[in-house]
């Protein structure tokens, strides 16, 4: 019953290492890539963000309806171009949702747990590998949507010279990417893949809707610090009288995406899993 | 080695587990025995750090298992089948936990070997049978090699060749100095592994003891007698200390007298013997006979529950 006696466990394994962040951000890194479901959301993102945006392109201009939700109908060719990244964002902020809240409904949370017992270290390395992931794949999709949008609509087409069109072909990466970050916080909260889509899809789409509805005039400038208005004041190169300011736009939408990581860790630090 | 002092898990008004106190040692298989909802695996939970503890603490080979800096070589834990993503691989379920720490992929086909599952390593963990999941957790509770192996409620769901495969293993873990804590709620699985013995009903401490040691206490030893001059030997064997309960015609159940005792007074008194037995209450009626007050989920016979 001395430690001496623990010691003379054989070792197979030799030398013993220790649990890092680098070695839970591989460990997060195998755990995307062998998931089925997790490639297929983000293909299925990456083919909205592209589909739709050559689609909107492809009819810019002819005064046809391209199709997307309300309120979205382009006014500029940028914005044309990038009219896929509502759509995205649902798949990208799914994306964040199944990988987080998946450990839940799967119990794989209590396998992770007990091999990383400090815990966080494993929401750090899942919002590193997502971050890494999604960013890429995201801004490959934009930039992609965005050269071939334009060369569609030709005479009048934006260039990636132009003022505010890399910020908004970068930002939309960056929303797209910070969606899915709001989906993980979500997931880790609710713990429930269900009921953390609808939030993330109630608090996306209809919330800016329903705000724009219910606020009296005098409070309207609330509707414009909503995550998805000021996603859009940053994604657009340029904004409506009712926007903040770009760089504005980004703060406020990345305080909430920091408020509600925040949150989720607080949460899986204190509690059973 | 596992310590556990004061351990208290509360669900609003609901207590789990109630102050438990107790050591697993090394080098043993320990079993850890109480009815359903007892809080058997509420203790292992919190052992591992999943769940916190609302009082007490709970330390692995010396420290809070969240403080060491190689968790999986400390301790590795089958704790419940559904611990894994069913979409993936029992391979890369295994490779992703390994890497936390480390752990070579050589040593994650080890494991696989080792539990029998090379045939469906590849395949998604979705469609493996209750048995083929329990190897996979065990697996995993033997990926880094620990000191310490947290078992719950292992066999279930095994056939006959995986219960006996398990009873090897968890001997033979012990047998190399590891300390080995295995759950159960049935007595005779324990009996044929475990040396020494946790019991706990509704939270609380019932036993902490060798297995005969648990024998002993929860029942007492007896003796049937049949002999055709029962009256005779009735007298013989009355007295202080002894009872003697009269089961049939011409048979007794005496405790407090050994067999040798009585055979030597009835030789002596000249009366014939017909039946001498040592009646030792099974594994199973001594663990139901400590726990019988703590039992959760109580069931009636249909007419006795009046």
């Amino acid at each position: 019953m001395t430690t001496a006696t623990v010691a003379a466990a054989p070792r197979t394994i030799r030398p013993r290492k220790r649990v890092n962040q680098a070695r839970v951000i591989k460990s997060e890194w195998i755990k995307f890539w062998s998931l089925r479901s997790t490639v297929i959301t983000m293909l299925v993102a990456v083919l909205l963000l592209v589909g739709f945006g050559l689609l909107a392109s492809s009819m810019f201009g002819d005064g046809s309806d391209p199709g997307g939700p309300p309120g979205s109908e382009p006014t500029d060719v940028v914005g044309a171009s990038l009219t896929g990244t509502n759509f995205a964002m649902l798949a990208f902020g799914t994306l964040g949702v199944l990988l987080m809240a998946g450990e839940y409904s799967t119990g794989m949370i209590r396998s992770s747990v007990a091999a990383v017992p400090k815990r966080l270290p494993v929401l750090w390395a899942k919002i590193a590998v997502f971050t890494a992931v999604v960013f890429t794949v995201a801004l490959a999709g934009a930039a992609i949507v965005f050269t071939a949008g334009q060369a569609m609509i030709g005479d009048g087409g934006a260039s990636w010279s132009d003022p505010g069109v890399a910020r908004a072909v970068i930002g939309t990466a960056v929303v797209l990417t910070g969606s899915g970050l709001l989906g993980i916080g979500l997931g880790a909260l609710m713990r429930s893949t269900p009921g953390a889509i609808t939030t993330l899809f109630g608090v996306m789409f209809l919330l800016s809707g329903i705000a724009a509805l219910l606020i009296p005039d005098s409070w309207s400038d609330v509707v414009q610090y909503l995550p998805s208005n000021a996603a859009g004041a940053f994604t657009a190169v340029a904004q409506g009288d009712n926007d903040l300011a770009p760089w504005a736009g980004l703060s406020v939408f990345l305080g909430y995406v920091v408020a509600l990581i925040g949150a989720a860790a607080w949460q899986l630090k204190r509690s059973d899993v | 080695m596992i310590e556990v002092h004061d351990l208290t898990k509360r669900y609003g008004d609901q207590t789990a587990v109630d102050g438990l106190t107790f050591t697993v040692k090394p080098g043993i298989v320990t079993g850890f025995l109480g009815p359903n909802g007892a809080g058997k695996s509420t203790t292992m939970r919190m052992i591992l750090g999943l769940d916190r503890p609302t009082a007490g603490t709970a330390t692995v080979n010396g420290r809070p298992y969240e403080d060491h800096p190689d968790p999986l070589h400390q301790a590795g834990a089958l704790l419940d089948a559904k611990a894994v993503h069913t979409g993936r691989s029992a391979y890369q379920h295994l490779h992703a936990l390994a890497a936390t720490t480390g752990i070579p992929k050589s040593r994650v086909d080890e494991v696989i070997d080792v539990v029998g599952l090379h045939q469906v390593a590849r395949k998604r963990v979705g469609g493996f049978s209750l048995g083929m999941g329990q190897r996979l957790g065990i697996a995993s509770a033997l990926l880094g090699d620990p000191d310490v192996v947290i078992l719950d409620e292992p066999t279930n769901g095994l056939d006959p060749e995986g219960v006996l495969w398990i009873r090897n293993l968890m001997r033979d873990l012990a047998s190399q100095g590891r300390t080995v804590f295995v759950s159960s709620h049935l007595m005779s699985e324990m009996a044929l592994t475990a040396e020494h013995l946790i019991v706990i009903g509704k939270g609380r401490m019932i036993a902490d003891t060798s297995v005969s040691g648990f024998i002993e206490t929860a029942a007492n030893e007896s003796v049937r007698v049949r002999s055709p001059h029962a009256n005779a030997l009735h007298d013989l064997i009355t007295g202080p200390g002894t009872t003697v309960l009269s089961v049939d015609r011409g048979l007794f159940e005496v405790t407090g007298m050994t067999a040798e005792d009585i055979g030597d007074r009835a030789a002596a008194a000249g009366i014939p013997i017909h039946e001498l037995t040592v009646v030792r209450p099974s594994l199973e009626e001594a663990f139901m006979e400590l726990t019988k007050d703590a039992v959760e989920y109580q069931s009636t016979l249909i007419g006795e529950a009046r």
